[in-house]
């Protein structure tokens, strides 16, 4: 491997626009990858801001700072926002930054389609949010949209619909970006199957992507069309169903839900390495794990819908292939743990949140376990318990392991050291108040809490008031992370080029922090 | 095999159990499992709940006693030094193996779970129940009682929901008009729902029955214990999907008779007579209690409607105009909006008192004096 030759990028540098011109004009991968981990951060505080109004109405029974229509509208944007503003760019933030470091290309494909596929989130990110001044307010139908409830509402929901084109525009557009840059600019002798399972995760999630957003494209646009133009696809007046988008959207969501997991198991699988000092366990049966959770997650979306009143057949049928991703997830967890066997474990930021991320999404996946029963999920289908298995994979499965890339990666991206006791502050305080916020909502559903409330039954009083006041905590929490990063970018101790001492990886020959263009003459990898 | 698996099922189920708490003993408030159950599928779905997260748990410590071991042991700062070994075909293979094993393990319970669920052959009564923006209606079509039919809504008190009353023991659990069925007999409810999506569930009889507008699905459980079951609208269905929940008293089939006697002289009554001529004041009275059930969620006891949302009908063209537009949004509703056609709901009495309280209240000064007879003429 080669060390790059950094006086290149102060030439480049020169013409470069300055001030706020070059960040709009930016065709630069590192520039984009840091405009869109800010951006997700952003829209992270808004989403966070949304779900703290959420606890705080739910923090006893009654009806005390919102209205009920209001408190839908909330939920909705909390998860457009938090799934396709925050988790989904903070993502595609780390394969900016990273994929061209990890396979030696100097940046990505299509340099000039990445800025607009950045500038697009911006204007969708507005969509939403501006929603809810639109006369009846945002979309109150959750964030999945279910018709006839999303053939009613008002203004809002076109605004939402035309938001999620946007998106899915932006999501499409970075892919093919992605899979264009991993399968024709990886440096000489770098082979698939010698790439970093982070790049690899991104590979096979790009082509999830492309799959499944022109899905949910059509479906809000059959939607829209329903709502303006008088056809009827989900109206049984007209000869429809509405039980149709469901499937639809469903077909979307289920790959969905692992195309915002594939790259958070991506980062773990770069991070549990570096600190157990040793070589990651299984490295083809991680790939070929990877990629059969796509492929099965195309196949188990009804799952979402057992008592939509799918027959008996498709039930079983959907329970089974459910429950068989089990197996491919279970390869996966079984892989990190083997590979921190014997190895030589430290446990600075990065690795604490990977460890959290292992515990808890683990838990996620067995509640999961316990929804694809169908019998059982009648009775959780639309309770809590949902909800907090569906933070279990989002909070503690993809932004625990966003904040693991974080901390792993901040030391390349601004060349100093994060400080490290207040990362792990950090660490403890999310741990402590995700489950508080969460773990108890598995005993709400199981009590039968319905789920999309404004207010409840005295028997679910005691609990809730324990998750609202997790969530609060969970929420300044991550403040503290922002003062973190703010400071690492002002200053700290110098980061070497390889930060951890030994971390594997193209990325770490690079000096930190990375200069503005990098491998220009590709590395040569034996 | 199959006896084996019960007992197998049975005995992990009885141990977690005693791990979780049973729900009977534990306070209500306090509930860390699903309630008790009171018919068969409730039961089956009860018992494999606990099994899937007894097995669940077990792996979940084994693995992570495992890690945890490693974590201790191979610290660093212990000066523990990595090993290099990165694969092992034999583990590998184990890995997915044994997992697979598990699950067929789960997978036949679980089936033979689903087929008791589904079962809802020869039932003794059959209740259509159809979701309303925000209420429950319910047809007794078939069996004892046929013919009754009755709307089910919210009994708790605005101002408990405000916080303006101390909120009561069943708050937000409580209807004014229950379903009443008999103890012991199977009962299948046939759901469907006239603007959206709703979902009619009851965790004790083990049923969760989306209620899709325009169709018709079902789902059937026996009781097989007198009591009074609370359940809740299951599918976001607007504004006031917390505010419509289900109530379910399971009696003996003496009061059952009862009960059925009851309900027909009271639809009896509630006819009323459609030939009758109203005053404006006995019209406006009337007419303002069919108001507060039925239209008040949406446009709201000032008649200002909610903006951008709900219409105000305070001043509106429709309320204020001819007569006959009037009826007709009120009978036919509006396709494509949360007006619901009120035709299929309310008698001509209702609608006519309804429409007659619109024209008549607030700043709507029209004097229009509607008669059931004119609503009988309309539905023509
Ligand atoms: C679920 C909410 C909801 C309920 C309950 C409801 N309405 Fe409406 N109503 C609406 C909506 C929405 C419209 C506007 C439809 C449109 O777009 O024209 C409307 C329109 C009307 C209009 C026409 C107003 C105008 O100026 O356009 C009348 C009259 C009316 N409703 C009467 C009633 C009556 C009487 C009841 C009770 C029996 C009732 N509504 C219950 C939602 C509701
Ligand atoms: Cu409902």
């Amino acid at each position: 491997m080669e060390a790059v030759h950094d006086h290149h990028a102060a030439d480049h540098d020169h013409h470069q626009p300055s001030g706020l011109m070059r960040w709009i004009t930016t065709t630069n991968h590192k520039d984009i990858g840091t405009m869109y981990l800010w951006f997700s951060f952003i829209m992270f505080m808004v989403g966070g801001a949304m779900s703290m109004v959420i606890r705080a109405e739910l923090f006893e029974p009654g009806l005390q700072f919102i209205s009920p229509e209001r408190y839908n509208q909330m939920i909705t944007l909390h998860a457009l926002i938090m799934v396709f503003g925050a988790i989904m760019p903070a993502f595609v933030g780390f394969a900016n930054w990273m994929i061209p470091l990890q396979i030696g290309a100097p940046d990505m494909a299509f340099a000039r389609m990445n800025n607009w596929s950045f500038w697009i989130l911006p204007v969708a990110g507005s969509m939403l949010v501006g929603s809810l001044l639109a006369p009846g307010g945002a979309a109150g139908t959750g964030w999945t949209l279910y018709p006839p409830l999303s053939v009613q509402s008002g203004m809002g929901m076109d605004m939402a619909i035309f938001g999620i084109h946007l998106l899915g525009m932006s999501s499409i557009m970075g892919s093919i970006n992605i899979i264009t840059t991993i399968l024709n600019l990886r440096a000489p002798g770098m082979t698939l199957m010698k790439m970093p399972l982070f790049s690899w995760t991104w590979l096979i999630t790009a082509y999830l992507l492309i799959a499944v957003m022109p899905v949910l494209a059509g479906a809000v646009t059959m939607l829209l069309t329903d709502r303006h133009f008088g056809t009827s696809f989900f109206s049984a007046a007209g000869g429809g169903d509405p039980v149709l988008f469901q499937h639809i959207f469903w077909f979307f969501g289920h790959p969905e839900v692992y195309i915002i997991a594939l790259p958070a198991f991506g980062v773990i699988s770069e991070v549990i390495p570096a600190f157990s000092r040793k070589p990651i366990f299984g490295y083809a049966s991680m790939v070929y794990a990877i990629a059969s959770i796509a492929i099965i997650s195309f196949f188990v979306w009804a799952h979402h819908m057992y008592v939509t009143g799918i027959p008996l057949t498709g039930q079983l049928y959907f329970m089974y292939a459910t429950m068989l991703i089990a197996v491919p997830t279970g390869v996966k967890v079984f892989n990190w743990v083997a590979t921190m066997w014997r190895g030589s474990l430290s446990f600075e930021t990065p690795m604490l949140f990977a460890l959290g991320f292992l515990f808890l999404f683990t838990l996620g996946g067995f509640s999961g376990l316990v929804l694809a029963i169908t019998a059982v999920d009648v009775q959780l289908q639309d309770t809590y318990y949902v909800v907090a298995h569906f933070h279990y994979v989002m909070v503690a499965g993809a932004l625990f392991s966003a904040y693991a890339g974080a901390y792993y990666w901040l030391p390349k991206w601004t060349g100093h050291m994060y400080n490290e006791t207040l990362g792990k502050w950090h660490f403890w305080l999310s741990l402590i108040f995700f489950n508080m916020t969460f773990f108890v909502q598995h005993f709400l559903g199981l009590a039968g809490m319905p789920r999309r409330i404004p207010d409840y039954a005295l028997q679910f009083a005691d609990f809730n008031r324990i998750s609202s006041l997790g969530a609060f905590g969970f929420g300044l929490s991550q403040l503290l992370f922002l003062y973190i990063v703010i400071k690492t970018i002002k200053g700290g101790k110098k980061a070497e080029a390889n930060a951890w001492g030994d971390a594997p990886g193209l990325e770490w020959t690079v000096p930190s922090p990375a200069p503005h263009h990098t491998f220009e003459v590709p590395p040569v990898i034996k | 095999m199959n006896v084996t698996m019960n007992t197998l099922v049975k005995w992990l189920s009885a141990t977690a159990l005693g791990l979780m708490l049973l729900p009977g003993t534990a306070s209500a408030a306090w509930q860390l499992n699903l309630s008790p159950p009171v018919s068969h599928a409730g039961f089956v779905a009860y018992e494999l709940h606990n099994f899937m997260t007894l097995i669940c748990l077990v792996i979940f410590i084994g693995v992570f006693a495992v890690l945890g071991y490693s974590l201790y042991a191979h610290r660093k700062s212990k000066g523990h030094k990595a090993a290099g070994f990165h694969e092992n075909l034999a583990v590998e293979i184990a890995w997915i193996a044994v997992p697979f094993v598990i699950l067929v393990v789960m997978a036949v319970p679980a089936t033979k779970a689903l087929l008791d669920l589904r079962d809802a052959s020869e039932p003794d009564i059959t209740i259509k129940a159809t979701g309303y923006q925000w209420k429950w209606g319910y047809d007794y079509l078939k069996g004892d009682g046929e013919g009754v039919h009755f709307m089910s809504v919210l009994a708790t008190p605005r101002d408990q929901i405000e916080g303006k009353e101390p909120k009561g023991e069943h708050y937000l659990l409580e209807v004014d008009n229950p379903v009443v069925v008999p103890v012991n007999k199977k009962v299948r409810i046939l759901t469907t729902a006239n603007d959206v999506i709703h979902s009619w569930s009851m965790q004790e009889f083990g049923i969760k029955q989306d209620a899709v507008p325009g169709f018709i699905r079902d789902a059937a459980f026996k009781a097989e214990k007198e009591g009074t079951y609370r359940g809740q609208c299951s599918e976001l269905c607007g504004k006031d999907h917390g505010f419509m929940p289900i109530v379910v008293e399971v009696v003996s089939a003496e009061k059952y008779a009862a009960w059925v006697d009851e309900q027909k002289k009271k639809m009896a009554a509630a006819m009323g007579d459609p030939n009758k001529v109203w005053t404006l004041d006995e019209m406006k009275a009337y007419g303002e209690k069919v108001y507060t059930t039925n239209c008040v969620a949406c446009h709201q006891a000032n008649g200002k409607g909610i903006p951008g949302a709900f219409p105000a009908l305070d001043g509106s063209k429709i309320a204020t105009g001819p007569n006959a537009d009037h009826i007709n949004r009120v009978l036919n509703g509006k396709t494509g909006t949360a007006m619901a056609a009120f035709g299929n709901q309310l008698s001509d009495t209702d609608i006519a008192a309804v429409i007659t309280y619109e024209r008549n209240s607030w700043g709507n000064k029209t004097g229009d004096l509607i008669q059931p007879a004119e609503i009988k003429a309309a539905r023509k």
